[in-house]
C-alpha cells in the first residue's frame, strides 16, 4: 500500500538509472543516513561506539571489498585477512616513516599497498578457478602472516613484532573520541559504498559479473579476462586494505600479526555468503550477523535465562552462544541460500503487493 | 551450583544494569570486572587462572572486604580473542561506578587495552605478561607488570643454567636453543637472551614454532642435529605438551629444558606425566603450593561452604590458580594502599587505585598475614618502577606435580633496567609521549 511506485514516472534516462529509482527507497535511505550520521552520534553510549558500531562499520567495509571479488567477480578468496594486514601495516609504516604525512593519505596509501599485494596474488586467478583459486589465495594469507612476523623492517624493528599507532588527528583535530572515530569510519564507509555501487552498476561491474557467470562466454563477447579479474582483485583488495588500516588504527590501536589471521579471512567469507553474494546491501547484513549477533547473544542469554528465574554462568552462555550462532547460520543458509540480502528483497517484493497479493 | 553466587551477581547486574547502583548497592562496593577465557583453545590455562582470581576476590569479601568495602565481581568471557576482550572491557568499564583496574590475561588484549587505558583511567595489572618494557612507570603510567616480566624470567633461566654449569663464565661456547611460540609473546625474551649471549659468550639458536604449535617435527629435527646443551621453551597452551612429547621422541633430556612460566603449569605437563619428569620452568614467582595459607583458607572459607569457583577443590593451590589469586591479591592491596591515603572504607576511583598500585609496599609480614608467605617475595613499587621485583625461582616437574627446585634468583638489574628504559623510550617516541615528571607522580 505504502511501498508502491505507481505514478512515479521517469522522464529522463538519468532519472531511470539512479541507484534508488523508487521514491520510498530514497526516503528510507535518507532517513537511514540521518540516523547514522546525526541521531546515533547524539544518543549512543561509548560502549556502543567502541565495542559494536566501530567494528561493525569497519567490518562492513571489509565485507564490501570481499563481496566485489567473490560476489561480483566470482573469484573465491581466502586471503582477505592478508589484504587487511597489508593495509594496516602499510599505513602504519607510512605514518611512522614519513614525517608529517596526513592520516587520510597514510590510510589511502595503505589501501594502495594492499591493492598491489592483491594484484600480485590475483595473478594465479588467470590460470586456476574456483576451489583451486581459494587454495592459491590461502598462500597470500600464510605469506602475510610470515612476512609480518619475520621481516622486522615492517614492524620498525620492534623486537616483539607488535606495533602501536600514534594519536590520530585530522586537519589538526583530534580523532581520539569514540564519536569522532565512528564518524570518520562511517564517512569512509559511505563514500566507498557509493563508489562500489556505481562501479558494479557500470561497465566494469558488468564485466566482472560476466566473468563470474561464464568466463568463456565473456571472453567470446570481447571481455578481457585478465583485465576484468585483476581489476576486481585490485578494487577489492584496496577496499579490504583500507578496512584493515581502519581496524588497526581506529579499533585496536596496537596489534600483533595474529590480529589478521586466517580466522578473520574466514569470518569475512562467511559474512558475504550469509549476507548475500553479489549484493552491496549483503555486506552490511553479513557484517551485522557476524559481528553483532554473537555479542547480542552473549549479553542476551543471561538476561533471558534471568526472566525464567535461571542463572547461567559465563561459560554456559559462551557455549550456548556458539551453538545458537552455528544453528542460525545453518538455518539461514537452508531457508535462503542467496543470503540475507535476498530475504530482504523478497520482503520488499511482498510489501509492494501488500495488502492485495494476486 | 558452585558458581551460583557469581552467576547471581552477574544476572542481577545484567538485569538491573547500572541503575540498580542506588538502593541496596549504595553500600560502598568496589567494582571488579574479570576478563576470563573459560572457553576456546586456551581454556585449559584460562579456567584455573579465572578460578584463582575470582576465588581470591570472594575470599576478600569473606574476610570483610577492603576496610569494609566489599568487592562486586563480574566475569566476562573473552574466548582469548582480542576483539572480544576489547568488547568485554568496553562493556564493563562504566558499569557500577566504573572499573578501576583490569587484568587482561592475554598479550593481544594487553596491547590493545594499553592504548585505551590512559583515556579511561583504568590500570592494567599484567602479572608476568604483556609488554616487558611497561615496567617503566614514567612512560607506561597505567601498566603494571607486577612481580616480574618476561625478561626477568629469561634472565633467571640463564642464571640457573649458569649455576648448574658452575658459574656464568662456564657458559662460554655452550649452545642454547630457544624454541618459541611465533608471536609477540614468544619473541619477548629474545632481546634479553641476545644480550646475555653477547655477555656470556654462549651461542643462541632461535627456533620459532608457528602458532598454535602442534607441528614441531622440523624444529626437533634441528635439535637432534645440533644437540644444543640446553633448550629454553617459550610456549603456550598445546605447544608445551607437544614439545615435551617431541623431546621424548627425540631423546632430548627433559632436565635440560627450561620453560617460561606459561610453560610451567599443570595443564602443560599433566598429559605428558612421567615423560616430562625433570623438566624445569621458571616460576615467576609462585609455583604450585597446596599448603599455602591462602589456599587452605580458600578451601575452608569457600569450598567447604560450596562457594568455591573451581569445579573441584583439588585445583586450589595449582600453579595457575595461585597465579590468579596472587594477581588479585596485588590488585586488592593496591586498592588498600590507595584507601590508606585517600580515605579508608571509601570506593576508590581510577587515579587513586593507580596511585595505590604505584606505592605498594608488601612486606614479608603483610604477605604472611595475607596467606602468601612463601608464595612470593616482598614487593614494592614506585612511580618509576611498576614491576616491583626482579626475583624468580626455578620449578621442576617430578612426574606428578611441580616443585620448587632452586633458591631465589635475582635477575640482573644492570642488564634489565637499560633495556626497559630504551624499549620504553622507543615506544614513547613512536607515540609522541612525554615521560611523567615528579609532580605527576604525586597525583
Amino acid at each position: 500500500m505504502f511501498y508502491r511506485e505507481n505514478g512515479q514516472f521517469k522522464t529522463s534516462y538519468r532519472a531511470d538509472q539512479q541507484i534508488f529509482p523508487i521514491r520510498q527507497d530514497r526516503v528510507a535511505i535518507a532517513l537511514l543516513l540521518v540516523v547514522a550520521f546525526v541521531v546515533v552520534p547524539l544518543t549512543a553510549s561509548s560502549y556502543l561506539f567502541s565495542a559494536i558500531l566501530i567494528p561493525f562499520v569497519i567490518m562492513s567495509l571489509a565485507a564490501l571489498g570481499v563481496n566485489i571479488l567473490i560476489g561480483y567477480c566470482g573469484q573465491i578468496s581466502l586471503g582477505s585477512g592478508a589484504f587487511m594486514a597489508v593495509g594496516a601495516y602499510g599505513a602504519y609504516n607510512i605514518i611512522m616513516r614519513v614525517p608529517g604525512v596526513p592520516l587520510v593519505v597514510a590510510l589511502i596509501l595503505g589501501g594502495v599497498c594492499a591493492m598491489l599485494f592483491g594484484i600480485l596474488f590475483g595473478l594465479p586467478s588467470l590460470r586456476v578457478k574456483g576451489l583451486y583459486l581459494a587454495v592459491a589465495t590461502l598462500a597470500a594469507q600464510f605469506f602475510a602472516d610470515w612476512m609480518f612476523l619475520r621481516i622486522k623492517w615492517f614492524t620498525l624493528d620492534n623486537a616483539s613484532g607488535s606495533v602501536a599507532v600514534p594519536d590520530l588527528t585530522l586537519f589538526g583535530l583530534s580523532l581520539e573520541s569514540d564519536v569522532a572515530k565512528y564518524l570518520f569510519c562511517l564517512v569512509v564507509l559511505a563514500l566507498v559504498a557509493l563508489a562500489a555501487k556505481n562501479l558494479v552498476r557500470g561497465a566494469i561491474g558488468r564485466e566482472w559479473m560476466a566473468i563470474r557467470d561464464m568466463d568463456v562466454a565473456a571472453a567470446v563477447i570481447g571481455i578481457r579476462p585478465m583485465y576484468a579479474k585483476l581489476s576486481a582483485f585490485a578494487v577489492s583488495s584496496f577496499i579490504i586494505g583500507l578496512a584493515g588500516a581502519l581496524w588497526g588504527f581506529f579499533y585496536l590501536g596496537a596489534w600483533e600479526p595474529s590480529a589478521f589471521s586466517l580466522d578473520i579471512s574466514l569470518k569475512l567469507l562467511f559474512m558475504v555468503i550469509i549476507g548475500g553474494l553479489g549484493s552491496i546491501m549483503g555486506a552490511f547484513f553479513g557484517a551485522a550477523f557476524i559481528v553483532v549477533l554473537p555479542i547480542a547473544l552473549n549479553q542476551g542469554l543471561p538476561r533471558i535465562a534471568g526472566l525464567f528465574g535461571h542463572q547461567i554462568t559465563t561459560t554456559a552462555a559462551s557455549h550456548a552462544e556458539l551453538m545458537i550462532f552455528g544453528a542460525l547460520i545453518v538455518w539461514f543458509l537452508i531457508v535462503e541460500p542467496h543470503g540475507l540480502a535476498k530475504l530482504w528483497s523478497t520482503g520488499k517484493q511482498k510489501l509492494r503487493l501488500w495488502p492485495f497479493p494476486h | 551450583m558452585k558458581r551460583l553466587n557469581l552467576a547471581l551477581a552477574c544476572a542481577v547486574v545484567a538485569a538491573g544494569g547500572a541503575l540498580t547502583a542506588t538502593g541496596a548497592w549504595a553500600q560502598a562496593q568496589q567494582y571488579m570486572p574479570v576478563l576470563s577465557y573459560r572457553t576456546g583453545p586456551y581454556a585449559p590455562n584460562g579456567v584455573p587462572i579465572a578460578d584463582g582470581i575470582v576465588d581470591y576476590l570472594k575470599l576478600v569479601n569473606e574476610r570483610g572486604g577492603i576496610n569494609g568495602v566489599k568487592l562486586l565481581i563480574e566475569e566476562c568471557e573473552t574466548q582469548y580473542d582480542t576483539a572480544r576482550s576489547v568488547e568485554c572491557y568496553e562493556r564493563l568499564k562504566n558499569k557500577n561506578g566504573g572499573a578501576t583496574v583490569v587484568q587482561p590475561w592475554s598479550t593481544g588484549a594487553t596491547f590493545a587495552l594499553t592504548e585505551k587505558a590512559p583515556t579511561d583511567k583504568i590500570s592494567l595489572v599484567t602479572l608476568g605478561y604483556g609488554r616487558s618494557e611497561s615496567a617503566d612507570g614514567l612512560i607506561f603510567k597505567w601498566n603494571f607488570p607486577l612481580a616480574g616480566n618476561y625478561w626477568v624470567g629469561a634472565d633467571a633461566i640463564v642464571q640457573a643454567i649458569g649455576k648448574r654449569e658452575g658459574g656464568l663464565d662456564k657458559l662460554k661456547g655452550k649452545k642454547i636453543a630457544l624454541i618459541y611460540h611465533d608471536s609477540p609473546y614468544g619473541k619477548e625474551p629474545i632481546p634479553l637472551l641476545q644480550e646475555r649471549a653477547k655477555m656470556q659468550g654462549f651461542d643462541l639458536q632461535l627456533l620459532p614454532v608457528a602458532a598454535p604449535g602442534v607441528e614441531q617435527k622440523a624444529t626437533w629435527l634441528q635439535v637432534r642435529k645440533d644437540r644444543p646443551d640446553y633448550v629454553i621453551l617459550w610456549g603456550f597452551g598445546v605447544m608445551n605438551s607437544t614439545a615435551l612429547k617431541e623431546a621424548q621422541a627425540t631423546g632430548y633430556p627433559r632436565d635440560k629444558m627450561y620453560g617460561s612460566w606459561w610453560a610451567g603449569a599443570e595443564p602443560d605437563t599433566r598429559d605428558v606425566g612421567e615423560a616430562a619428569k625433570g623438566y624445569n620452568a621458571v616460576a615467576l614467582q609462585n609455583s604450585a603450593d597446596h599448603n599455602a595459607k591462602v589456599a587452605k583458607e580458600a578451601v575452608e572459607k569457600l569450598y567447604a561452604k560450596g562457594k568455591g569457583t573451581a569445579a573441584s577443590k583439588d585445583e586450589v593451590g595449582d600453579v595457575l590458580w595461585l597465579r590468579g589469586a596472587m594477581s588479585s591479591m596485588v590488585v586488592v592491596e593496591g586498592i588498600r594502599a590507595a584507601q590508606e591515603r585517600f580515605g579508608k572504607g571509601k570506593v576508590m576511583n581510577g587515579d587513586q587505585v593507580r596511585w595505590g598500585l604505584e606505592n605498594l609496599n608488601l612486606t614479608q609480614a603483610k604477605l604472611d598475614a595475607l596467606g602468601f608467605g612463601g608464595v612470593l617475595r616482598p614487593l614494592s613499587t614506585s612511580c618509576k618502577d611498576h614491576m616491583g621485583s626482579y626475583w624468580a625461582r626455578i620449578e621442576t616437574w617430578d612426574g606428578k606435580q611441580w616443585k620448587i627446585s632452586s633458591d631465589w634468583i635475582q635477575a640482573d638489574e644492570q642488564i634489565l633496567n637499560p633495556m626497559i628504559k630504551s624499549h620504553a623510550a622507543k615506544y614513547a617516541a613512536e607515540k609522541k609521549l612525554t615521560p611523567r615528571d615528579a609532580a605527576d607522580c604525586e597525583k
